[in-house]
């Protein structure tokens, strides 16, 4: 009796950047490639207000009186001991969302000076790109949130109730998923008015659906474990038991397949902006600048790529966005192997 | 496997249903007059206003405005489109058979070009054809529709003057409209080598280019990357060893063993590629400024055209439910291990 319990003693694993699936993750270029471009796309969101002080000094905007500063004043967002870096970094008013305009003039001018990228019916591209990557991002993220935040609970529901209200709720998404998101998008917007706000409930209301139907898959299954069955005898009550017990065995599958998400809804979005269903003219979005772009197809006469720059740089930025996601998702799905439903 | 066909198409009607509440209910958003305006089909009637929100119940609660709604559809009345300023129905079916046009001239490169690709990238697993066709399919599936599309707008429209927008150029538009032409079939092209007239056959045929071409290459990227990874997953099943260790033909183990059950996962695929066709004809419809169904929704929710906008939604989900069910039993055709199961 007196004899020790034999305590194995503990063997620490790798540290987080030297578990397998790490190793793997660094062993595919092509990923690397898409997290670096994605990374840049991060810092430019944050970076937003620093990167664009050159027109905010320059064109008429709102964006630095709300902020507090004349436009001669502009250069202080680049110093990090002044207030107005921060708060324009961190929590900028929402006039900055609007491009500012260089002219009221709709033809396009060429790069120059001011705009690095030339503007595009009067407004300056490269701020719209900038801007709109961090408008872009939010919405994303937003949308995203929202979705998985519906989607645990109500997923949940129907997977740990089952019988009617997980038929109901079942029936309820398979009627969701009879149209095509983008034309329910369409119609929902349409009714609720053209504005950023719409687009958010839009998408919201679908993206939840995935999420749901995932949950309850996985609850279904995991449902079936003893270590289920042994809280319940120990007197763990339903609550208890799904948050404690069952939902961490699930989420982070959700949260990885969530996050490969953002890059889907940024890019409906985009589409949705482009037919012009997307916030009012002028904002920082991407699919505006490219459906200003529609108009410039054709150049002068002799001069067919004259106005290359208002196509260019909209669709590049939004492919470049598109393929970091796509690269950086096909790497975590190699590398986890897990399968988006 | 009847009782399974019949059991899904009593699906029909609930989702039918449930798609149009929605919407109604959506549309209760909106002020009695806005609503009235999907009824109003003359100046005399706008003007009175006052009478058609009477006449058509809209001002009562929404399940008697929807019970009025199901009334008027049943017998085939959807109300009066007034972006196109004719009933619904008719407007639709002018546009349909241009998308199913479009839509078959995608669908058959698409497969013919995904499943090949596919199958080649998988069987030649890690060369550098594998490399290559996995790289583009990668590049290809991160370029939105509209960017594709308004790039090749600039590049063969803008630059060499080919192909351009709409359906047939309006010489040849108006020769159709002034008579002489018998529409057999309503398929643009089917029509003019019916009529015997080549000149607008070639006129349609090099307008149907560049959309066919931005949707090919988007959708096709999508089959590419399923048909490889499937199939390289059959590849690696233990059926497949089996018959390479009895000295088999590596050929006939490729194509009778892994390729039959690889093709099982695309039949599921059928769905997405139903979505990816109609979104795509949506966005590419609208760029190219063809007439069709999907430019037609499009014109209906910045227009807020209710009536049409509802009576796409039912459309839409009769279309996807009907797909879904002959997808099911396809599978089940295609996999025995469904069928008996």
């Amino acid at each position: 009796m007196s004899e020790e319990l034999y305590v194995p003693k503990i063997r620490r694993g790798p540290k987080w950047w030297n578990t397998k699936p790490m190793r793997r993750f660094r062993r595919n270029p092509l990923g690397i490639i898409g997290m670096i471009i994605l990374a840049l796309f991060l810092l430019m969101a944050l970076f937003a207000p620093q990167m664009t002080t050159t027109q905010l000094g320059k064109y008429k905007s709102n964006c630095t009186r709300d902020l507090g500063i004349s436009k001669l004043e502009a250069r202080q967002i680049l110093n990090p001991t002044k207030f107005v870096f921060w708060r324009s970094m961190i929590y900028p008013p929402g006039s900055c969302y609007k491009i500012p305009r260089a002219s009221y003039s709709e033809i396009p001018t060429a790069p120059n000076e001011y705009s690095p990228l030339g503007t595009s019916n009067g407004y300056d591209i490269f701020y719209g790109l900038v801007w709109g990557t961090r408008l872009a991002l939010l919405v994303g993220i937003v949308v995203t949130g929202l979705g998985v935040f519906f989607g645990i609970i109500i997923g949940s529901i129907a997977g740990y109730f089952g019988g009617l209200v997980d038929t109901i709720i079942m029936k309820f998404i398979e009627i969701i998923f009879a149209i095509p998101p983008l034309i329910f998008s369409m119609i929902i917007i349409s009714i609720l008015g053209q504005s950023l706000r719409s687009i958010l409930i839009a998408l919201s209301i679908f993206s939840w659906t995935g999420y749901a139907r995932f949950i309850r898959g996985e609850i279904l299954g995991v449902r079936q474990n003893d270590f289920v069955d042994a809280a319940r005898g120990l007197g763990a009550g339903n609550i208890r038991i799904m948050f404690k017990h069952i939902l961490p065995n699930v989420i982070s599958n959700v949260l990885i397949i969530a996050s490969l998400q953002i890059g889907t809804v940024v890019l409906s979005v985009a589409g949705l902006s482009f037919l012009g269903l997307g916030p009012a003219v002028g904002t920082a979005d991407w699919g505006q600048m490219v459906s200003f772009a529609r108009s410039w197809v054709t150049g002068l006469p002799g001069q067919p790529f004259l106005y290359w720059y208002v196509l260019f740089w909209p669709g590049l930025t939004i492919v470049l966005f598109a393929l970091s996601w796509n690269l950086l998702g096909d790497a975590i799905r190699d590398v986890l192997d897990v399968r988006s439903h | 496997m009847l009782t399974f066909i019949i059991r899904r198409l009593m699906m029909l009607p609930i989702t039918l249903i449930g798609v149009t509440i929605f919407v109604i209910l959506l549309t209760q958003l909106l002020s009695p007059t806005q609503r009235a305006a999907a009824y109003v089909k003359s100046e005399a009637q706008l003007k009175n206003i006052e009478k058609v929100i009477e006449q058509y119940g809209i001002d009562k609660p929404w399940y008697v405005q929807y019970g009025n709604w199901l009334k008027q559809a049943v017998q085939g009345n959807f109300g009066f489109s007034k972006s196109t300023g004719e009933p619904v129905l008719t407007a639709f079916w002018r546009r349909f058979p241009n998308t199913v046009e479009l839509a078959i001239l995608v669908i058959i490169p698409t497969l013919l070009l995904g499943i090949g690709f596919g199958v080649l990238a998988a069987l030649n697993r890690d060369s550098l054809i594998d490399q290559i066709i996995r790289a583009s399919a990668t590049m290809l599936w991160s370029l939105p529709t509209f960017v594709l599309a308004i790039w090749l707008l600039a590049i063969f429209y803008g630059g060499f003057g080919w192909f351009g927008f709409g359906q047939v150029s309006t010489a040849h538009k108006l020769e159709i409209i002034k008579g002489g032409f018998t529409h057999y079939t309503h398929f643009m092209l089917l029509d003019t080598l019916l009529n015997g007239r080549f000149d607008i056959f070639l006129d349609a045929a090099g307008k149907l280019v560049l959309p066919v071409t931005t949707m090919v290459a988007v959708v096709s990227a999508m089959i590419i990357r399923v048909m490889r990874s499937t199939l390289l997953d059959v590849l690696n099943q233990d059926f497949v060893r089996t018959a390479r260790a009895k000295g088999l033909e590596s050929s006939k183990v490729n194509y009778k063993h892994a390729l039959r059950n690889a093709l099982i996962p695309i039949v599921t695929l059928g769905g997405g590629l139903l979505m990816g066709l109609i979104e795509g004809a949506t966005i590419v419809e609208y760029i190219f400024a063809r007439p069709g169904v999907g430019s037609l929704m499009v014109t209906a929710s910045l227009q807020l055209d209710i009536a049409t906008l509802l009576a796409s939604a039912t459309f839409l989900a009769i279309v996807t439910v009907i797909s879904f069910v002959l997808i099911d039993v396809l599978y089940a055709v295609v996999d025995p291990r469904i069928r008996y199961s």
